[in-house]
This record gives structure tokens, sequence and C-alpha cells, in this order.
């Protein structure tokens, strides 16, 4: 579980987030919705602690991040996986390099247990007989695969993701989402998706937080999503005709 | 002056929480070969050219038959080992090497690989930066010196081929009234401004924003900030070491 009180953060004095606050839940998918530019991927690095919040806290099962002990920090860090938009995979390291990087900077693993768990996560995310090639040989997609089996081969217990099925075509972006989603009930993970993409808020939120211009707007489950009376949330999902058709009969 | 204090604040960031020294002699390891090796073959040839038409040049200018010709080559070699090397190659050397080290860490800025590495807790700077930095340091007083010896050789191949004057006076002026503190002064200069390129390209690379063509913007900054400093380095150093 993964607590936020009072996140606050600018920018050169141009405030980004208005004082959020919330509860990501262990074993579920947590989204962070929003438009684009609204502040989530910011709220998502102040979580993650690429940036430190101006004012606010952020608990790791108790434990503060932001204010905690340098050796807290060091424990919760080796228990976060992140994937990014693109993948950020590392140009100059192989497949195989790439995911067990986690595993040689974080642990002390003999090295045929790195590989032997290297080749699970990317068996898992249905990746083989990829291990030498390198990440500019590869596909978007399978970018974000590899990206997946990074993220997770530490055996994370918090596991973000910023937009993971944007760039990709619908039918490969639902492929990613149901990997996180399996991942997610599978290993018990915390997990906190970052996305504007209705299908997935329809598919996969069990609890979503919605942001407009660095306020928290709103938060709650799929079901309970197209029955709001927030205008604001109402206009962002029902924003496409299709969706309009589905819900507002 | 507002990115000079950064600049600062960065260079200070490059010794803070590092990783295992064995990790950084394999970093160290693989950028010598990035930026010393790969860079031989443009230093060659830049500086046999160099010492071919610089003693062409000085037989020109010098057309008094009172002034012996192996003043010549005592010429050149001075001019390869106070400027022409180190300063010179320098200019190159942040074209060749400067602008990659920016490329490379401003794109790996913005595909978010420097985060990637900030989450697993690595301290990035220190992690992609210093490498590079002690890389340059090692390698470019060896491409210094290698350069030296190669516009020596080109001068050599230069002034006896064509007639301008003997082999026995070409030799004879290369060691004429030697001083051996200009090979110090020429190391040192090295030292100064491969540090200058490396972490001016560094700052340059590693603080980029945006998208691919920002990455474009800062190689082109990288270069035109390292040459500026180099240059400036190096008047200063000529007013202090030889004033
Ligand atoms: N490092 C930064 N420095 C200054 N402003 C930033 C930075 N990162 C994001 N912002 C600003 O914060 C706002 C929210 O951005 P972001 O969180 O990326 O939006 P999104 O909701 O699309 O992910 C934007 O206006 C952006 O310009
Ligand atoms: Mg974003």
């Amino acid at each position: 579980m993964i607590e936020i009180n009072n996140i606050s953060k600018s920018f050169k004095g141009k405030q980004v987030l208005f004082d959020i606050s919330g509860t990501f839940f262990k074993g579920k998918n947590n989204l962070i919705i929003g438009s684009s530019g609204t502040g989530k991927s910011v709220l998502l690095k102040n979580i993650v602690g690429l940036f430190t919040p101006d004012l606010g806290d952020v608990k790791y099962n108790e434990r503060s991040f932001i204010n905690g002990s340098e050796q807290d920090r060091k424990q919760i860090r080796r228990e976060i996986g992140m994937l990014f938009q693109g993948g950020a995979l590392f140009d100059s390291k192989n497949i195989e390099e790439n995911v067990k990087f986690p595993l040689d900077i974080l642990t002390d693993f003999p090295e045929d247990e790195k590989i032997d768990r290297v080749n699970f996560c990317l068996e898992r995310v249905g990746l083989v007989n990829i291990n030498k090639k390198m990440p500019s040989e590869i596909s978007g997609g399978m970018k974000k695969r590899v990206g997946i089996a990074r993220a997770i081969v530490n055996k994370p217990n918090y596991l973000f993701c910023d937009e993971p099925n944007s760039g990709l075509d619908p039918q490969t972006g639902i492929k990613i989402d149901n990997l996180i989603k399996e991942i997610t009930s599978e290993y018990l993970i915390t997990t906190i998706i970052v996305t504007h993409d209705m299908n997935s808020v329809i598919e996969m939120g069990d609890h979503i937080m919605f942001l407009l211009e660095g306020k928290k707007l709103w938060e709650g489950t799929n079901d309970e999503i197209t029955k709001s009376d927030v205008k604001e949330l109402n206009d962002f999902v029902f924003a496409t005709q299709l969706m309009k058709q589905m819900y507002l009969r | 002056m507002r990115s000079l204090g950064k600049y600062f604040i960065f260079m200070g960031s490059l010794f803070t929480r590092r990783e295992t020294f064995s990790t950084y002699i394999r970093l160290i390891t693989q950028e010598c070969i990035n930026v010393g090796y790969n860079s031989l073959f443009i230093v060659g040839i830049v500086s046999v050219f160099m010492g071919a038409v610089t003693t062409i040049q000085t037989a020109f200018n010098l057309v008094s038959p009172f002034i012996p010709d192996y003043v010549i080559s005592l010429v050149v070699r001075d001019m390869a080992i106070l400027e022409l090397s180190p300063t010179i190659i320098a200019i190159i050397f942040a074209g060749k090497v400067g602008s990659s080290i920016a490329g490379e860490l401003g794109t790996m800025r913005i595909t978010e690989q420097i985060d990637a590495l900030e989450v697993m807790g690595i301290n990035a700077s220190s992690y992609l930066v210093l490498p590079k930095v002690i890389a340059c340091v090692i390698m470019y007083p060896m491409l210094v010196i290698l350069s030296i010896f190669l516009i020596l050789l080109g001068g050599y191949f230069a002034g006896t081929l064509t007639g301008i004057l003997s082999s026995v006076d070409y030799l004879y002026g290369i060691r004429y009234e030697f001083i051996e503190f200009n090979i110090t002064f020429a190391v040192i200069k090295a030292l100064v401004f491969s540090f200058l390129i490396a972490s001016i390209s560094s700052y340059k690379g590693f603080f980029t924003t945006g998208g691919s063509l920002e990455v474009g913007k800062a190689s082109t900054s990288a270069v035109t900030n390292s040459c500026i400093a180099v240059l400036l380095a190096d008047y200063a150093l000529a007013q202090l070491l030889m004033g």
C-alpha cells in the first residue's frame, strides 16, 4: 500500500500539483487518469522519488520515502519497479543485460541465478530467444515487454507504469494492459498506472484517481466512474461518442 | 552565471554516492576505447597533414640565406608541442568526442534512461559522466603525444621528399635547443582541455529537455562552449606558465 499526503510541487514558480492526497492498494491496479499536461507524470515521479515534493509525504507501507532515513529509502528503492513510456531500455546494452541490470545493481546473486531469473521474466512477458538482440532491433511493443521484464526482475512490491500502452496499436496496447493486470494480481504488487486511455480505465481500473490541472477531483472504482456527477470527470470519460453510446443510454 | 553555478553543482554530484570501484574500472575501460581508440584515425590524419603543411609554409616564409635550414624543423617542433597538438587537436576532439558525449547523454535523458537509473537508486551523473571525464583525461594527453610525433613525421616527409631540407638538417633541428618543459606544458594543457571538453559536453547533454531537436542543439552547444572554454584556458595557461 502506498499513501500520499498533501503533495504539492512547483517548477520555477509555476505550481503543477496542488495538495494531492490518496491511497494506492496492494494487489490492485491503481490508475491516475487525466488529460495531457495535468501533472500525472509529475505526480508519479514525486511518488518514485525522481522529484521531491515541495510539501507533503509519500509512505510505502508506513515507511516515509521523503522524511525517512537513507537506509529506508534505499530499501524502498529495491522494492520498486518502473516501466517508462518508451521502455527506456539502455541503448548500449542488449536485452538480457538490460533485464539483468537491476539485479547487478541491487543484489549480489551469482551470475547463473541472475540469468535464470532474467530468462524467467522474459518468458513471463512472452519473449524468448531475443536475449542477445539490441534494443534498436526490436519493435515498440517488444520494448515495452522488455521494460516490464526489467521492472519485475527484482520481484518488486511496487510497480509504476507511465502510459504503458501509448504509442502502441490498440491490440498490442490491450496485451500490455493485460500483462500488467495479471502480474499485479499474481504477485500481489501495488501497481500505479498513469494513463489517459479510456479502454484501460474500464478494463483494469480497480482504483482510480482523476486529476485536472494538478488537482485531485475524484477518486473511485471503474464501476463508479460512469455514474459520477463530477462534470469534469464526465467530460473526460465521455469525450468519445463511443463511450457515450455505451454508457449514457 | 546561473548555469555556471549549476555546472559546479553538477561537478560536485559526480563525486557523491558512487558505485563500487570495480564498476568504475569496467565503465572507464569501455569509455577509453570510445574516446581514445575511436579518435585515433582523425587525430592521425589531421596531425600528419598539419605537420606537412606547417613545414612547407615555414620554409616558404624563411627565404633568407642567413637562416640555416634546420630552423624550419625547429619551428615546426615548437609549434607542434606548444599549440598545434594540444590546442588544435582539442578543437577536433571537442567536435568528435564532445558532440558524441552530449548526444548520448541527451538521448538518454529524453528517452528516460537516466530516470530509469535514478529509480534504481543509481547516481546517474556519477555513473554515466565520471567514467567519461576520467577516460578523456587519461586518453587525450596520449593522443596529444601521438599527435606531436605524427606532426614531426608529416613534416619530415613533406620536407625531405620535396627537397626543402635534408633529412640530417630536419633531425638536427627537431633536437636543437630542445626544452623539456614544453612537453610538460603540452601535457598540462591536454589535461585541462580534456577535462573542460568532457565536463562541459556532459553537462550540456545531461540537462537536455525536450525532444530529438534539443539533443541536436545540446550537441552543437557542447562543441561551441567547449571550444570557447579551451581557447580561454589556452590563453590563461600561456599567461600563467610561460609569462
Ligand atoms: N521537469 C519539469 N520542469 C518544469 N516543468 C515541468 C517539468 N515536468 C513537467 N513540467 C510541467 O508540468 C506540467 C504537467 O506535466 P506532466 O505531468 O508531464 O503532464 P501529464 O499529465 O501529461 O503527464 C506540464 O505543464 C509540464 O510543462
Ligand atoms: Mg505524462
